[in-house]
């Protein structure tokens, strides 16, 4: 019993994060927000509340005027699964999706007024996803808005400041644009890993041409992510080597990219969940403790017990 | 040294071109005349794609439904104007209402400078009928045109039809974007004219128009519908619009797109594209189109209603069904279908179109040549001028022989460019002013009367050498005639250059007939050859020739007879766009190219 209680933690987080964002804006590129809806909607089913949700969408299509179904975004053709739905809620909206924005969230370096929502409020013990998604025509470098862009360079050294401010214990990096193995190149801060859609040189493709709509419902990657976890849930025990193993290069035409040098555990033993889901810990305590003692009095020894463990 | 700076390379440089100057003229001329050929030859030219993002692929589902309603609309249209004798704009305004749209009306009164064949009255008065379709969720500042002409007799009622069909039908879609403005306008291009400018609060061209009460926001396309039979076996485009403009070449993509995915037939200058490019028969069939839309551009006239837009920056063409014998006919529901395609693209726009070619031209509707690829034949014809300057300025004396004491006075120079441009002058304005006083003294009628007196004053400047040197004392010097070679070879340059900057057509028209005569014309070459040469090739026998030739590609060919008349009637119609649309090639023609052709005439008879 003490042994599997041990196995709990020995990926060593507390709290999931994620920070979701699409760059792309314009009616064609609706299939950027798609994508990152639908990881939105993954990993809120598999457990993180949206307040540990960073959102961040550069465009409206659920409510462009060019949209003939309203207030929906489709993932899928057939018009199976509505990823906008009643209870989204996105954190950045429209223009504030900037380069400069996403830098800030990531460090925290944000004004004192910036509500919570719009924080990454992450710490030491935070396992943190990120995922981005939007064009790039260029080696390492990502476009954000059609006017700006950010570089692998700029975005190594935020998640290196994210180290030094030990604002993450692991960190997930997904992307997927055109050549989107070039945004990962340049990390160097420790326990990252990061996967992509295509290699450098190679465009990421689209899927799911829906005529009724008239534009690209998903990229290819995403779609079979998306399958993938599908099939996850909460309690699944399924490892990195098989998210490694999604979108093959016969149905991505694009070949995937991972890059796991920077990670201190082996990628087997890291399961989905750790990033994708929020795996409350439970921890098992065969100590009593005394509620009628003072309040502050018997939370000091619950943290005591806690730290020591 | 440089090849340039070094004196004795550079005398060296200057011998060569004045020694084998001519030989050079002539192979240049002919190299200028093989690329423009060779443009049409299918390895040299490019696939047409797409070059829009917010476009795409032609990835949307039409679902357009009413093709019988609309003929019935149609018909019920031509009961309409046959009743009323004109255009019915109480039954336009009562349906387009009970169709949803916000209707609105524009009278327009155009005095004509004279009467035409086709109008045979001075005053035209006419009503324009316009219905907007409010796009549901958006703000109004982009809008969409699709127009039909109301036409006498039974053309274009089925057009008319077509278009309130889909009025009604784009009324109940919630994905518009932009407003769409449905327009029947009446007079085709004067009406179009007028709507036009009361829509962008404009007047350049003096008409008199009542103002428009409903707009839609700025026009980002437009398209110009003609249909005048049930059902048709081909869609023709045309993109020639007024100067020669051309809309952006994605228009034109689009259209083809579409027709590829619904399986129309679609050609061009009325010509089907063909797959045998190796064979003669192939690319000469190739080299008609081209031909045929380059004497179309050149000519500067609308050769649709959708012309005038292209002034406005608005990328518009028209679309003409054609029903001819083939076998496989295409029904209206198809034809509204592929309309609704185009528009569904249309309304995706975040931008004017502008991310594909303005200038090129159109050996077939899936092959095009750009402007960088087209330019280098009209300027090898241009350098042949250049090279003539340098001849006449480094030939035999050096370059100083302008300052030897014998140089020739301002004056002597002066009076023929004064006299030619008068005569310009002359020939642009007498033929209006003076049908009055034409129709009086002979039995013609107000055209004709334009006409012959506009030939009158092109011929009567034949005899103006003659009669120049009466008013001069003395004679002209032998440095007379170079310096004014001199100024006519430079004039002609940058006409012609600047000419085929707007209009490339044009310019390389001109620019085969003048050139050769201004390259080689001396007073020292036989006079009776040369003068000959010289009016064969001026710039009204040159209309002569591309007349015949016009007709001769479009598989109509003329006799001499029918040929002349036709040719009087361009002559009428190039007057008659100038005034009401501003059309610009009569002018240029009157006023700049036939002086500087009167010049060269001037050097030939110089004494």
């Amino acid at each position: 019993m003490q042994a599997k209680a041990g196995q709990f933690f020995s990926s060593g987080h507390t709290n999931n994060w994620a920070v979701l964002v699409c760059t792309s804006r314009f009616w064609f590129n609706y299939r950027h927000v798609a994508n990152t809806l639908s990881v939105y909607r993954s990993v809120k089913r598999l457990g993180i509340p949206d307040s540990h949700i960073v959102l961040m969408l550069a465009d409206d299509m659920a409510c462009n005027h060019r949209n003939p179904k309203p207030a929906t975004v489709f993932s899928h053709k057939n018009m199976e699964l509505n990823v906008y739905g009643d209870d989204v809620e996105v954190d950045y909206r429209g223009y504030e999706v900037t380069v400069e924005n996403f830098l800030r969230v990531l460090t925290g370096r944000l004004p004192p007024s910036t509500p919570r929502s719009k924080r990454l409020l992450s710490d030491d013990h935070s396992n943190i996803l990120i995922y981005l998604t939007g064009t790039s025509r260029w080696n390492g470098f990502l476009k954000f808005q059609d006017s700006e862009e950010i570089s692998n360079v700029e975005l190594a050294d935020a998640f290196e400041q994210m180290w030094t401010k030990r604002r993450y214990n692991e960190l997930l990096f997904i992307i997927d644009t055109c050549q989107g193995a070039s945004m990962y190149e340049r990390f160097y801060s420790p326990n990252l890993m990061a996967l992509a859609s295509s290699q450098v040189g190679e465009d990421s493709l689209s899927h799911q041409p829906d005529l009724a709509i008239g534009v690209h419902l998903m990229d290819r990657y995403t779609f079979y992510l998306l399958e993938f976890l599908e099939d996850i849930h909460p309690a699944s025990t399924a490892n990195m080597n098989d998210l490694f193993k999604v979108c093959p290069k016969s149905q991505c035409v694009s070949t995937p990219g991972h890059r796991t040098d920077l990670f201190l555990r082996d990628p087997g033993n890291v399961l989905i969940t750790d990033f994708f889901g929020s795996v409350r810990k439970v921890e098992i305590t065969m100590e009593t403790i005394n509620l009628t003692a003072p309040m502050v009095f018997s939370i000091e020894i619950i943290i005591k017990n806690y730290c020591n463990q | 040294m440089g090849l340039l700076s070094d004196p004795n390379r550079r005398r060296a440089l200057t011998k060569l071109l004045t020694r084998l100057n001519a030989p050079i003229c002539v192979m240049c001329y002919l190299a200028g005349v093989a690329w423009f050929m060779g443009l049409a030859f299918e390895p040299f030219t490019l696939r047409t794609y797409m070059s829009e993002n917010a476009m795409g692929s032609t990835m949307v589902e039409e679902r357009f439904p009413a093709g019988e309603r609309a003929l019935a609309t149609g018909r019920e249209f031509a009961a309409h104007k046959k009743k009323v004798g004109g255009m019915p704009v109480d039954w336009l305004v009562k349906t387009m209402q009970s169709r949803g749209l916000e209707v609105f009306t524009q009278s327009f009164t155009r005095k004509l400078p004279f009467p035409d064949e086709n109008k045979e009255r001075y005053m035209v008065r006419g009503t324009n009928v316009y219905g907007i379709l409010r796009a549901p969720r958006a703000p109004r500042t982009e809008a969409l045109v699709l127009s039909a002409p109301c036409s006498e007799g039974n053309n274009n009622n089925q057009a008319v039809g077509l278009l309130l069909g889909l009025a009604q039908y784009f009324r109940s879609q919630i994905h518009w974007a932009k407003d769409i403005i449905f327009l029947v306008n009446e007079h085709d291009l004067i009406g179009m004219q007028a709507w036009l400018e009361g829509y962008h609060h404009t007047n350049t061209t003096g008409g008199d128009w009542s103002p428009l009460q409903g707009r839609g926001g700025s026009i980002q396309a437009a398209l110009s519908l003609e249909l005048s039979s049930d059902v048709i076996t081909s869609l023709d485009l045309v993109l020639e619009g007024l100067n020669g403009q051309l809309p952006n070449l994605d228009l034109a993509n689009l259209f083809y797109a579409f027709c590829q995915k619904i399986g129309v037939l679609c050609t061009i200058q009325g010509k089907l594209q063909r797959n045998d490019w190796d064979t003669t028969s192939g690319y000469s069939h190739a080299a008609q189109t081209m031909m045929l839309m380059v004497l179309k551009q050149a000519s500067g006239r609308p050769w649709g209603d959708h012309g005038l837009f292209l002034r406005y920056h608005i990328e518009a063409a028209s679309i003409r069904g054609i029903n001819s014998f083939r076998q496989y006919k295409t029904d209206t529901t198809t034809i509204g279908r592929l309309l609704e395609g185009m528009y569904r693209k249309l309304n995706n726009l975040l931008e004017r179109l502008h991310q594909s070619y303005f200038f090129y031209l159109m050996p077939s509707l899936s092959r095009f040549v750009s402007i960088g690829y087209y330019m280098p034949a009209f300027g090898l014809l241009a350098v042949i001028l250049l090279l003539r300057v340098s001849f006449h300025l480094w030939d035999n004396r050096g370059f100083y022989f302008y300052l030897t004491p014998s140089s020739p006075g301002v004056l002597s120079i002066l009076t023929p460019v004064v006299i030619s441009h008068m005569t310009g002058v002359a020939l642009y304005t007498l033929p209006i002013l003076s049908q009055e006083m034409a129709v009086q003294h002979f039995p013609v009628s107000e055209t004709e009367a334009v006409v012959l007196t506009a030939i009158a004053i092109y011929t009567a400047g034949l005899a103006l050498p003659h009669n120049t040197h009466r008013l001069l004392q003395g004679e002209g010097t032998e440095e007379g005639w170079r310096v004014l070679k001199l100024v006519a070879l430079l004039y002609l340059a940058v006409l012609l250059g600047c000419t085929a900057l707007i209009n490339f057509s044009l310019g390389f028209i001109l620019a085969l007939s003048l050139v050769p005569i201004a390259a080689f014309i001396t007073p020292h070459t036989p006079k009776a050859l040369s003068a000959a040469i010289m009016v064969l090739l001026s710039p009204g026998c040159t209309l002569l020739y591309c007349v015949f030739v016009f007709q001769e590609l479009q598989e109509t060919p003329v006799s001499l007879q029918d040929g002349w008349m036709l040719f009087l009637s361009v002559i009428s119609q190039g007057i008659l766009d100038h005034a009401l649309y501003g059309s610009l090639v009569y002018p240029l023609l009157a006023l700049l190219i036939y002086p500087c052709w009167l010049l060269l005439w001037n050097i030939l008879f110089w004494k």
